[in-house]
């Protein structure tokens, strides 16, 4: 008896038992299940939602492992630079090292147990009070929880927020498919303003720096957009910026491998082409129009909002979290506009919204996240108004007609 | 006269198994079973008891709720059993055939002629009038509306299809004969949508509009070409007919018999020899079946085509409105990490390694796995690429669910069936139940509206 027959016998067993969505939950990631098509259409397309969840999570890998690298590599180029070495980045020189990697894994994978132990553990516990199949939504905010935190979080600290998001931003809706919001960006905006201490400011982007404040080995790891939010000057070159050697959030470094899954992501045909165009669209008219206000000289060097507004337009879509949200989190379809043409709306506002908190928001220089979670709150609307244009058109064809 | 439409959004799944352009007589079938579930709303009131004897085309039972409108036996014979479900509903009528082509012979009506009332009478006596179906609701066609247009599709672009210029050969004089007649019926125009082709049993018909139609399926579906040629509106009624029981129509008005023969594909992946076969409507489907072979036990009988059909048993029979009877193989099986492998041998509409987008001219052999489990809506987008109405279909299947009848009607409620979700039922990946969804909420709708 092989081992398909023996599931097979474990799942009829656990028939109409209060256990059963956990056990089957498991079981489908081994097997796709034995479950046919009744009256109706009888054969289905091959595409289901794992398949779905699988396909984003792959396109999040390559910029895991980014991640990963590049939290060993800040750590040691920030204990360097406290000691008076600056470091040039090197691809595989002082980038893919075996140091790097162990001490980025040390601080990255324990925050990808945690959130996918716990958002997955509530999963399992909704599926089996309310009876009903475990849903995939989670695998992938449990992916991208882990890449847009800093990666000195306690860990305590992101299993309160995994929690929090997952009970308060999906469940109480009714789970997978019915939130209003984001679950990963819930978290994150749960995080930034229970703990603001910790997720903004310069010493939590990398690892080791809040160990060392104050002392005189004090090494600095603030990220771009804070530089620029104090008007100090930028260390980073380019190719920094765009490849992704510079501190932030796990996964929003490296604006490269961000472009490389967004276009698999389109490719697919799984994240919509339509909201990624339009955010970039979005964010380049807002930082075209600050860069026009500086070059009016309608805001002095003094000013505090002057680094940010002198900031290139396409730099803004570089740096920080702009391009890991629009590619990522946008593309939500659950919390995102539902409608073809709602999602140009949707995702230019998201770009709009996020270069122009970005400059604005004197605490903590990063809208992304709050542009998006603001649109998943108007996306509806957005959706409205395109369905009504549509009614609109069928309430004048009865009237030509009538009249 | 005629218009072209083009339509572009739509998915054309092609099946391995597609039948051969011959036609074999089907082995003479022993008993015809007639199921009141085929007329979907109508509840059987009976004629006849159980062992009464009658001639083909003689009245079996009435709607209950509209006494014209009757149904007669396909054949002559005898009522040996009437079936009952749950809440003693008639599930099925079984009827033994004596062999003899005993039929009723109605007196002859010259279509060109006649006036509506009598059309509409002979019609109405004759068992003929089932075979019209109205929107909105995809009912039979109410007898005390006049419709606003009549649409036939005479392509038809559903997977396997039959093929109307081959299975509708030399029937164009029933053809006409039925046009004509329905053309006095209604208020408005006739409309007719072909595909492009040369030789058509449909060109050189008259008192219709031609409506050129191209693009993948649904392009030959009723409902896709109503939406491009004259919505319904609320308030409206349309009628609409297929091609196969025009001819049945026409042969009546010419020849005072109902003629319930059909010449129905039988294709599909799992049958030996893929053919057309002549038979009759409630034929027992193993007199084709097994004449034609099939090639295994573990299999899915489709009377219909494998978007919209009924499944049956190997002892099952034709459904009433069906031309043609599929056979894949059931899909009972689990299948290791399916959910994540490359997939090379199904059909896909993303391309999240499924490669079917490489091959658009391959043929499948699909089975009827449901490849993963019933889910909430999360993707967007994907419907509308399949779904050529101007209709939001996620907007509208979720209107349904929630059972709000205003936003129903809003969203186009009245100018859908449930076949037109059969595409977005097929792409869907969280495998809901399109079809089941929208006729639900059509039944919804009427109960509260209609």
């Amino acid at each position: 008896m092989g081992l398909k027959e023996k599931l097979h016998g474990i799942k009829e067993d656990f028939k109409g038992k209060k256990m059963a969505p956990a056990f089957n939950a498991l079981h489908t990631f081994l097997y796709t299940p034995n479950e046919t098509t009744h009256n109706g259409s009888h054969i289905r397309a091959v595409d289901d939602l794992k398949r779905t969840m699988n396909t984003v999570i792959m396109a999040l890998i390559p910029v895991l492992i980014w991640g990963i690298f590049n939290a060993g590599y800040q750590h040691y180029a920030a204990v360097d630079a406290a000691n008076g070495i600056i470091r040039e980045a090197s691809l595989f020189g002082n980038f893919f090292t075996w140091d790097n990697l162990a001490m980025g894994a040390i601080t990255v994978l324990p925050l990808v147990i945690v959130s996918y132990l716990v958002g997955l553990g509530v999963e399992f516990i909704f599926a089996v009070i309310k009876g009903h199949e475990v849903e995939e939504g989670y695998l992938v905010t449990g992916m991208l929880v882990p890449l847009i935190v800093p990666v000195d979080i306690p860990l305590w600290m992101l299993a309160v927020a995994v929690v929090f998001g997952v009970v308060i931003g999906k469940e109480v809706f009714g789970g997978t498919g019915m939130n209003i919001l984001n679950p990963a960006l819930t978290i994150r905006a749960f995080l930034f303003f229970a703990y603001p201490t910790w997720m903004s400011g310069d010493k939590v982007w990398v690892h080791g720096a809040k160990d060392v404040v104050g002392t005189p080995d004090a090494i600095s790891g603030e990220t771009i957009l804070g530089a620029y939010a104090q008007n100090s000057s930028v260390v980073y070159d380019f190719a920094d910026k765009f490849f992704g050697f510079i501190p932030g959030s796990v996964g929003e470094t490296s604006t490269f491998l961000i472009i490389l899954g967004g276009l698999f992501l389109m490719f697919t045909k799984i994240a919509s082409w339509r909201i990624i165009f339009s955010a970039i669209v979005g964010a380049a008219v807002m930082g075209l129009i600050f860069n026009g206000v500086v070059d009016q000289g309608w805001i002095s060097e003094g000013s505090k909002f002057y680094g940010l507004m002198n900031t290139p337009f396409w730099e803004h879509l570089i740096i920080g979290g702009i391009a890991f949200g629009i590619v990522y989190m946008a593309t939500d379809p659950v919390s995102g506009a539902q409608t073809n043409t709602g999602k140009y709306w949707y995702g230019f506002l998201i770009g709009f919204f996020s270069i122009m908190i970005r400059v604005f928001n004197p605490a903590y220089p990063e809208g992304v996240f709050l542009a998006i979670l603001l649109m998943n709150v108007f996306a509806p609307t957005i959706d409205h108004y395109v369905v009504q244009a549509n009614v609109k058109k069928r309430m004048k064809r009865l009237k030509l007609k009538t009249a | 006269m005629s218009k072209d439409i083009k339509i572009k959004k739509g998915l054309d799944i092609k099946l391995v198994g597609e039948a051969e352009h011959t036609i074999a007589d089907a082995p003479k079938s022993r008993t015809y079973v007639i199921k009141p579930s085929d007329f979907h709303l109508v509840t059987p009131k009976m004629l006849f008891k159980e062992g009464t004897s009658f001639k083909a085309g003689e009245p079996l039972f009435y709607a209950k709720k509209d006494e014209s409108i009757k149904f007669v036996s396909p054949v002559s014979g005898t009522l040996t059993e009437i079936k009952r479900g749950a809440k003693r509903v008639i599930t099925h009528l079984v009827i033994e055939a004596d062999g003899t082509d005993d039929s009723v012979v109605h007196s002859n009506i010259d279509v060109n002629t006649a006036s509506a009332e009598a059309i509409k009478e002979r019609m109405l006596e004759s068992g003929l009038w089932p075979f019209i179906k109205q929107r909105p609701y995809d009912i039979i066609a109410s007898t005390k509306t006049t419709p606003d247009a009549i649409f036939i599709s005479g392509h038809n672009s559903a997977p396997l299809a039959p093929d109307y210029n081959f299975s509708l050969k030399g029937k164009e004089v029933q053809l006409q004969a039925a046009i004509t007649a329905l053309s006095k019926l209604t208020s408005g125009k006739v409309y007719l949508g072909v595909a492009k082709v040369s030789n058509s049993v449909f060109e050189n018909l008259s008192e219709v509009e031609m409506h050129t139609v191209s693009g993948p399926h649904p392009s030959g579906n009723v409902g896709t070409q109503i939406n491009k040629i004259a919505p319904v509106n609320k308030g409206e009624t349309v009628w609409t007919i297929t091609p196969e029981n025009l001819v049945i129509i026409g042969e009546l008005f010419l020849t005072g018999k109902f003629n319930p023969e059909r010449v129905i594909s039988v294709s599909g992946s799992e049958v030996k020899a893929p053919k057309y076969y002549k038979t009759k409507i409630g034929a027992e489907v193993s007199t084709f079946a097994y004449s034609a072979g099939i090639n295994s036990d573990n299999v899915r009988m489709i009377s219909g085509n494998v978007l919209t059909g009924n499944q049956v048993a190997a002892d099952g029979h034709l459904g009433y409105y069906h031309n043609e009877f599929v056979v894949i193989p059931e899909g009972d099986d689990y299948e290791l990490f399916g959910w994540n492998k490359p997939v090379f041998n199904k059909i896909s509409s993303s391309r999240a390694l499924t490669f079917s987008w490489l091959f658009p001219n391959k043929k499948y052999d699909l089975d009827t796995n449901t490849n993963g489990e019933h889910r909430a809506f999360v993707v967007t987008g994907n419907y509308e690429e399949v779904f050529p109405l101007d209709i939001y279909p996620l907007q509208l299947l979720k209107a349904c669910m929630v059972q709000d009848l205003d936003a129903m009607e809003a969203l186009g409620m009245y100018e859908v069936a449930p076949e037109d979700f059969a595409l977005t039922e097929f792409v869907c990946v969280s495998k809901q139940p399109h079809q089941a969804i929208i006729r639900k909420g059509l039944d919804l709708m009427h109960e509260e509206i209609g």
